[in-house]
């Protein structure tokens, strides 16, 4: 960190190709480019091949002697099983569409981090090993062999997508990065190249029920101060429950809204709104994560760990589930949990108990989002909402990959918001909605190794924000995603400094009115509310 | 670059064998075995490239959704960015295949460091060159059925007249040859001269627009300069498309390079990117629903054996300290 550039410096990219052709072209690994590898007692514990301490930046990396048959098996294997890979292999054109969408080459000009030339990687060993006519014609079509630059390259750039899926958004023919990204990633898992901010998170989650390895006794005493806290600033003792069979509702949430800031303002949020709704919810430790670190692995995986919510719903036996505020758990939970561990007959269709409205968007996954719920709330009035206790705030709404590219969840989230602050704004209509890019940390990125390129590929959203901050006074930036409120913080710190980060759920807290509550002096963040600074200094 | 002179040679190559070819008594070869071995390729080929992606199972429904998802009744759905259902699917796919929806979407990327501002400009070139490109393929292809049929239908006199509308020269111009020739020059210039395109371009992007290229050259040629005796060619085309092949004199030679490259291409096709036109149509991304919580999508490899790491085996690694924190147990120590 200490070592970056200011912005004005990083923003000057060199957007020019060199001179020779991509496949001449060998990865540097230079720190702050790539993640540290997996280490060998996390790989043996989740069962992975060729556990061993080894690094990116020497020359051997100790891959198994039969890594060439393991790779081309493997290939043939996804090929078999997943069609999506088959066409995107055979049916891009090279347009270039794609090429200035992706926030990783906007933000370092790389040409390998262009989704187009990132899928050539892949397609070239395709073409290679799998086509007749490319194997004859070689480099001239496209095709190369497999050989250890090959994988490395692959390690790079593979480690350097996010599968924010915004260039599948501009493909004419919608050839989707983060599933090349997603298999490319699996086949590197089968000869032991993987970084240990994907693996060690998901053997966490798959013992502890949490990526952060957070203990059940532990998970019980952070919740334990958090609800100290909110009694300190709402004088209001709220009583969560665990492991409450025949709850009404299992609430999941990703476990870094437990763990750190700005996230535990969010999860004082849900408890707040839960105890004014007074909701028959119950917590789990044993299904602690809704971040499905899996499914930065393979499918195995994504299905092993996500198995966990629908088995406790089971076992509790609540009627439906609610998620919080994440990311890739909404991808997970939107496009893949019924697929792979439904149905979910054991459940009801979720209805809320508040408002009587039948979540039919949800009848056969059975879990709907809580911004869904909360909006309803909001909608039909069951809500008592202060927006001067967020006074002060201009907010922006900092759309999330997978709840825009994986749902389509915009207007919900907003409606929210601009019930629980006085002043928002939208950011530029080309880095929102489903055009949305990056917090650059996505996928298993958000770790401290990888800043550098990381804050480069938070430019966009960067400029976007530091866009709305000088003309608007935007100070704020909200939204749904706990990597987002990782990763956003740092970046607003780097591209627009000043301006701070908060889940939804967090302003909800703060404009919630309780029925004969004492007033007010603070917000969750026990920051003084406008107009009341420094009361306690001049008593 | 590489690329761009192997394909150019390639091309200037086949068209010089069978411009010398079929004037050196090879007509047969060129006017009758080559295009029924084309033929075949290309239908055989495209066939079993579509049955092999048809017959690849699709785990997961991953739409890729480009609007507000189907969602509380007062929250308005974008139907077709976003389609929850089949029938809104089908209209997705259709302003994708026929419309370039995807492409309509392009942006530009402008940084200016010294402004401190990096802006996304529309940017509709593509989308403009690349339909107009398509749309005029489509044309040329259908007018050209006038040679196989007799009557010649409708729907081809139909399109003829309205490409030739402004009756400029004889034989008259149609505007698709035109408009052609400059949709296919604006995607080979883009290639050229953009150098992110450049840079990712393969002797396969080139070859074909090189052999388009030459294919509307030389049937412009035919047309407006040699004017070729069309009589002579349709009835060869009669011949070949009722099983009775004949060589009929007076074909020029011009004739032959024409047919012959359209053979290549014919032949090519089923082996290379163009099979994108079959490709559009199975893209998980875009011809799926966004409902995958109110429909279970059903992935056939779905292995039942994965489970979680069981609650048991949860409660038993952890359950003293489960009881010391308050917290419930199903079973006691």
């Amino acid at each position: 960190m200490s070592k970056m550039a200011p912005p004005e410096e990083l923003m000057n990219v060199n957007y020019s190709t060199p001179s020779e052709p991509w496949m001449d072209v060998r990865p540097e690994f230079k720190p702050g480019t790539f993640s540290y590898p997996g280490k060998p007692d996390v790989l043996k514990y989740l069962g992975l091949p060729n556990p061993r301490d080894w690094s990116p930046t020497e020359e051997d990396w100790k891959l198994p002697p039969d890594w060439r048959e393991t790779i081309r098996d493997g290939f043939r294997e996804l090929l078999g099983k997943y069609r999506s890979l088959k066409v995107f292999m055979d049916c891009c054109v090279r347009c270039g569409a794609c090429a200035d969408k992706c926030h990783f080459y906007i933000g370092s000009g790389d040409p390998k981090n262009m989704p187009v030339l990132r899928a050539e990687l892949l397609r070239s060993i395709y073409r290679g090993e799998f086509t007749v006519a490319a194997k004859i014609l070689g480099k001239l079509a496209g095709a190369r062999k497999l050989e250890e630059d090959v994988v490395k390259e692959w390690f790079m750039y593979f480690y350097q997508c996010t599968q924010c899926r915004r260039c599948s958004l501009y493909c004419p023919y919608g050839i989707d990065t983060a599933e090349i990204t997603f298999l490319a990633r699996d086949l590197m898992n089968r000869i032991g190249l993987n970084i240990n901010w994907i693996l060690e998170p998901a053997a966490n989650c798959n013992r502890t029920g949490n990526h952060l390895g957070i203990q059940p006794h532990a998970f019980k005493d952070m919740m334990d101060f958090l609800v100290d806290d909110i009694e300190t600033v709402t004088g209001r003792r709220v009583e969560p429950s665990f492991h409450r069979k025949g709850a009404e509702i299992l609430f999941i949430t990703p476990s870094g809204d437990i763990f750190a800031e700005p996230g535990i303002y969010t999860f004082m949020g849900y408890l707040l709104l839960f105890d004014y709704l007074d909701l028959d919810v119950t917590w789990s430790t044993y299904a602690s994560e809704g971040g499905n670190f899996g499914s930065f692995m393979n499918d195995k995986w994504m299905k092993k760990l996500n198995a966990k919510m629908y088995a406790e719903a089971k076992r509790l036996g609540v009627k439906y589930i609610i998620g919080g505020e994440c990311g890739h758990m909404w991808r997970v939970l939107n496009q893949f949990m019924d697929t792979m561990n439904g149905p979910a007959d054991f459940l009801e269709v979720p209805k809320s108990p508040i408002t009587g409205t039948v979540f039919e968007n949800a009848k056969s996954t059975k879990m709907i989002h809580l911004v869904e719920f909360t909006a309803d709330l909001i909608k039909n009035g069951k809500l008592k909402l202060d927006k001067s206790r967020n006074a002060g705030i201009t907010a922006t709404w900092h759309d999330s990959c997978n709840t825009s590219r994986g749902m389509g969840f915009f207007d919900e989230p907003r409606y929210v918001l601009e019930n629980v602050v006085e002043k928002f704004v939208d950011m530029p209509s080309q880095t929102i909605r489903e055009q949305t890019f990056c917090c650059g940390g996505g996928a298993g990125l958000n770790n401290g190794e990888f800043t550098e390129m990381r804050l480069r590929g938070g430019l966009p959203r960067g400029n976007a924000l530091k866009y709305v901050q000088e003309k608007f006074g935007v100070n704020t930036m909200s939204c749904i995603c706990a990597i987002d409120r990782a990763t956003l913080p740092g970046l607003a710190d780097y591209w627009a400094p000043g301006v701070k980060v908060t889940g939804l759920h967090e302003l909800v807290g703060n404009a919630l009115v309780f029925e004969g509550e004492e007033e007010r002096t603070m917000n969750l963040r026990q920051e003084d509310l406008p107009g009341l600074e420094g009361s306690e200094e001049e008593e | 670059m590489a690329g761009l002179v192997t394909a150019l040679l390639a091309v200037v190559a086949l068209a010089a064998v069978a411009a010398l070819g079929a004037g050196a008594g090879m007509a047969q070869v060129f006017g009758i075995y080559i295009p029924y071995v084309a033929v075949a390729i290309f239908v055989t080929g495209f066939i079993k490239k579509v049955l092999g992606w048809a017959s690849t199972p699709v785990p997961f429904a991953i739409p890729t959704t480009g609007g507000q998802q189907y969602s509380l009744p007062w929250v308005k759905q974008a139907k077709f960015d976003n389609p929850s259902t089949p029938g809104q699917t089908f209209i997705r796919m259709a302003l994708e295949v026929l419309c370039f929806r995807s492409l309509f979407r392009n942006t530009k990327v402008d940084n200016r460091p010294g402004e401190g501002t990096v802006g996304y400009g529309s940017d509709k070139s593509l989308w403009l060159f690349a339909l107009i490109f398509h749309y005029c393929f489509l044309i040329v292809f259908i007018r050209h059925f006038r040679f196989f049929l007799e009557p010649v239908p409708f729907l081809v006199t139909g399109v003829e007249f309205v490409d030739s509308i402004l009756q400029i020269s004889v034989p008259t111009l149609y505007l698709t040859d035109v408009f052609f020739v400059v949709g296919v020059t604006f995607l080979l210039a883009r290639r050229l001269f953009d150098s992110k395109v450049a840079y990712i371009s393969l002797a396969s992007d080139f070859f074909p627009l090189f052999l388009i290229l030459a294919i509307a050259l030389s049937g412009i040629y035919m047309r407006y300069f040699a004017k070729v005796d069309v009589i002579a060619i349709k009835q060869l085309a009669i011949g070949l498309v009722s099983f009775k092949p004949v060589i009929p004199p007076n074909v020029d030679w011009s004739f032959y390079m024409h047919f012959f490259l359209v053979c290549v291409l014919w032949a090519y096709f089923p082996f290379s990117k163009l099979m994108h036109l079959g490709g559009v149509f199975l893209s998980p991304t875009r011809n799926l629903p966004n409902n995958t919580r109110m429909v279970r999508h059903i992935n056939p490899w779905n292995d039942p054996s994965i489970k979680p790491h069981s609650y048991a085996d949860y409660e038993d690694d952890f359950r003293e300290k489960m009881i010391e924190a308050g917290l419930p147990v199903d079973k006691e120590a």
